[in-house]
């Protein structure tokens, strides 16, 4: 057992050897032509990114339907895109945005302040998952002009938070072919137009989306492929031949289980990329059901803490491409993290003995209290830490039955049943607190909601700092007050985030202008190029 | 679990119901009616079926929606709203039955398109796949096993059975990557996956031989599958029928062996195996969820898994209309192939 576990994590650490960098690893002229093909695994009903903001969407959408502006390494963290530039009222009741000039829609229509006006009122803001939260106060778009959008919001907005939801949130769509139409049932959720680097071609449902060359683009000379094909191959072992065999030369998002991995870094042509998903890090989290009384217990939640240990799931579940969490905010947003939190170390003895003190004492069968646990089907580490969980709260007395559902059935139990005592939870991160984090720690949300605090928890003081971030307009005071936030949230640990990570990219290393925006995947790769 | 669904159609049991009305006189015949009289009873008891397990899982087509997305209590609501799961779950089904009777087969909510347009793109592809494997299944396994059979014990027997076996024995995902990495990793003689090559338009006869070309190894993997169990079967009729009395009769007469083997012994063992051919078919027309996945063949199989775990439940049971009259078809030719076979059947069918 103890050699096993030596002999696989020496094979973790040789595979992070065998990782590359990214695209910045070698300067080279981009060459023109050929077609990329990649894999994809999910087919979502509606790809219309103004619509949906969700991963599987951005996959494929995100190349031909542009946010205002994109993430970028480094200071400023922005790259723009449809939009040049923005500016914010001191009063934060609109923010202007200056359009880049010389844009044209794949139909031959010209872009305008008209089109991102209807998309921010009909469609972010009435239709979009994230949007309808961000932009819930939108009131009115101005468009003095056909390159100028004038943002008005019925109470003060952080200028922050609309900039940090830019690049997901902000997919504009052409407003002559949704005006006068159910958006929900507009053909073009399919059929995509929009003015980024590549123009939709056509959907075989089961098979793929093919992708051209848009030889009008913006940004001419780019993009540099002739066109990308979205291979539909539900299998993931599947996805592996099919890069070893060269069919497909590129799959993200692990596609490739981690174990298989080992084997493909040393396959020669093919590299394995940890680089481009920083802007969308995943948190692997314990989430609490409060109305079972012992976990309502604030000593039972950090016994469980203590309980788990962080790096055995980093190198054991994600072979190193992991990092323990230390609160709701991954490390590479560095505007808002902070480590100054009140932290759980790996100590079972500790553990044990706060179970103890709040009244828990094991009984003759060893067993302190049983409880229902039921991972997230999402991912393979949401189930395997399903199953580290339920050994690691053994270990201090708890027993864990494991229940493991659907996608459908999963999100039913917890988030509108309540059904469950623990769960594996993994929210993503974007780019701000009020966008994706701060919905798992309000109170007072209806049951039903996905993805939202359905823990039964709720705090005056927690719901108080929410509230204010959500109106602090100095960027500064906003960013303490979510350092506030995360140190609140440690310390009560409604929830429990175990690790932070973010995905990788298996790709032939004739693919070129690879992970060079932290949401290189969902991004436009209008930079991306084939070796010849 | 979907093919559990809708590829395991209850045996239905035939009795002498229409008795009282004027038969036709072809046994054959007489057969098919009676047959397609039951389809549907059969298929009203399949949807129904069908539509309970939808019903009893837990989470709806709006939560399988919004698992991985996310949204506020509005979103959720509007979605229920448009997609009419606020009604009671016996309102939506008798909704349901009444679009049926004016054959609507209703609209895909997971899809956003009419369920007949989605089902009519994966059946074709299914149908050739299902078709194919069944009779590479049925040709090898019954030429396999009549080789096995002629002698056994023999060492080509000995051979045969294991391989037969093994083959058995391997999970089918297993043997299609298997087969991948083989034909299409190392010889690089076949794709991997798919159904035709990508953006290469190809029309006509080329694009027929592409498509033929693709679907070579998931018939393969289908195939080599089934013609195991039919070999297997086969072997262990003639096994049987070697012990018989006629056999042993007809050997004691010197009838060449040759003759012996065709005539006595395999012809007798063939019936389970047509039998066999029957449910393994109508299994097979309901699509393999494993082979189409492994090999990302669209078809009926990966869609009704699709089907399941999206929640949509008008076009679960679309599928299960389809294959269910497929399943019905199928087993009729059976039936038919059957009293061909053995004239006991027929005897049995003109005597209710």
């Amino acid at each position: 057992m103890r050699l096993e576990r030596r002999a696989l994590l020496r094979a973790g650490s040789l595979l992070g050897l065998a990782t590359i960098t990214g695209g910045r690893a070698r300067a080279q002229t981009p060459r023109r032509g050929g077609v990329l093909v990649v894999a994809a695994d999910t087919e979502p009903r509606n790809l219309n990114p103004a619509m949906v903001a969700s991963n599987g969407v951005f996959y494929v959408a995100s190349k031909v339907i542009e946010p205002l502006a994109e993430m970028a390494y480094g200071e400023p963290g922005l790259t723009p895109r449809l939009a040049l530039a923005f500016e914010g009222s001191k009063d934060g009741r609109s923010v202007t945005l200056r359009l880049r000039p010389n844009v044209r829609f794949h139909d031959g229509k010209p872009f305008s302040s008209a089109d991102v006006a209807w998309s921010a009122l009909e469609l972010w803001k009435k239709h979009q998952n994230l949007g309808r939260v961000v932009f819930k106060d939108l009131e009115a778009v101005d468009t003095p002009d056909p390159l100028t959008a004038i943002l008005r919001f019925a109470t003060p907005t952080p200028l922050q938070l609309v900039r940090n939801a830019l690049p997901a949130l902000t997919a504009v769509v052409p407003r002559h072919l949704y005006e006068g139409t159910d958006p929900l049932a507009n053909p073009h959720n399919q059929k995509l137009v929009g003015t980024g680097p590549f123009r939709f071609v056509e959907y075989r449902p089961g098979q793929y989306y093919r992708l051209e060359r848009n030889p009008d683009y913006w940004d001419a000379p780019r993009p540099w492929l002739d066109g990308i094909v979205f291979r539909v191959l539900p299998d993931r072992g599947a996805i592996a031949a099919a890069l070893e065999s060269g069919e497909i030369r590129l799959a993200a998002f692990s596609a490739v289980p981690l174990a298989d991995m080992q084997r493909l870094a040393k396959v020669p042509g093919i590299a394995v990329i940890d680089k481009g998903y920083e802007g969308i890090t995943y948190q692997l989290t314990v989430e609490i059901n409060h109305r079972r009384k012992e976990l309502a217990d604030l000593r039972v939640r950090r016994a469980i803490a203590h309980a788990i240990d962080p790096n055995f799931v980093v190198e054991r579940i994600f072979l190193g491409y992991a990092k323990p969490s230390t609160g709701p905010v991954p490390r590479f947003d560095t505007r808002f993290y902070t480590a100054e939190v009140p932290t759980y170390t790996y100590d079972p003895k500790r553990a044990e003995a706060l179970l103890d003190e709040a009244g828990l004492r094991r009984g003759a069968d060893g067993v302190r209290f049983t409880v229902e646990l039921l991972p997230a089907p999402w991912f393979e580490q949401t189930r395997q830490m399903g199953d580290y969980l339920r050994q690691a709260l053994k270990a201090v007395g708890i027993e864990a039955k494991l229940v493991v559902k659907d996608p459908a059935g999963h999100q039913k139990a917890v988030y509108t049943d309540h059904a469950f005592d623990l769960a594996i939870g993994s929210p993503v991160y974007r780019n701000d607190p009020a966008i994706s984090t701060t919905i798992l720690y309000q109170g007072g949300l209806p049951p039903g909601v996905p993805f939202s605090n359905q823990y039964g928890w709720a705090d005056s003081a927690m719901d108080d700092l929410i509230a204010r971030a959500a109106r602090e307009l100095d960027p500064t005071a906003r960013s303490e007050l979510y350092r506030r936030f995360q140190r609140l949230a440690a310390e009560h640990l409604p929830l429990i985030p175990v690790v932070e990570f973010t995905f990788l990219t298996v790709a032939s290393t004739s693919v070129r202008g690879v992970a060079d925006n932290p949401r290189w995947a969902t991004s436009h790769w209008a930079d991306t190029w084939l070796e010849a | 679990m979907a093919r559990g669904l809708i590829g395991s159609p209850e045996p239905v049991a035939t009795s002498g119901a229409e008795a009282n009305t004027p038969l036709p006189r072809h046994p054959a015949l007489l057969l098919a009616r009676r047959r397609l009289a039951q389809a549907p009873i059969v298929l009203l008891i399949v949807i129904t079926g069908a539509f309970l397990l939808l019903e009893a899982a837990p989470g709806d087509a709006v939560d399988a929606y919004l698992a991985g997305l996310g949204g506020d209590a509005g979103l959720v609501a509007e979605l229920r709203r448009r997609w009419g799961l606020d009604r009671s779950g016996p309102t939506r089904f008798l909704l349901y039955l009444a679009g049926l009777a004016t054959g609507d087969l209703g609209w895909s909510v997971s899809f956003g398109r009419p369920v007949l347009a989605v089902i009519v793109e994966r059946l074709p592809i299914t149908l050739v796949l299902a078709g194919a494997a069944t009779l590479l299944a049925f040709a090898l396994g019954t030429g396999l096993g009549l080789l096995a059979g002629a002698r056994p014990g023999g060492p080509l027997d000995r051979l045969l059975s294991a391989t037969a076996l093994l083959l058995n024995a391997v999970p089918t995902f297993w043997l299609g990557l298997l087969l991948v990495l083989v034909f299409a990793v190392r010889l690089r003689w076949l794709p991997s996956a798919g159904i035709e090559t990508i953006g290469a338009g190809h029309t006509g006869l080329a694009r027929l031989l592409d498509i033929a070309r693709h679907l070579v190894l998931p018939t393969l993997t289908l195939g080599l599958v089934y013609a195991a169990l039919y070999l297997r079967l086969l072997r262990a009729g003639m096994v049987e029928a070697w012990r018989s009395d006629y056999v042993r009769a007809a050997r004691a007469k010197g009838i060449p062996r040759r003759r012996l083997v065709l005539r006595h012994v395999a012809r007798n063992a063939l019936l389970p195996v047509v039998t066999m051919l029957g449910l393994q078919s109508a299994t097979l027309v309901g699509g393999s969820v494993v082979v189409e996945s492994v090999f990302a063949v669209p078809g009926l199989g990966r869609l009704a898994a699709e089907a399941v775990t999206q929640r949509d439940v008008p076009l679960l049971l679309g599928i299960v209309i389809v294959s269910a009259v497929l399943v019905v078809l199928v087993n009729l030719v059976i039936d038919l192939l059957y009293a061909r076979l053995d004239p006991r059947v027929e005897l049995a069918a003109r005597t209710p």
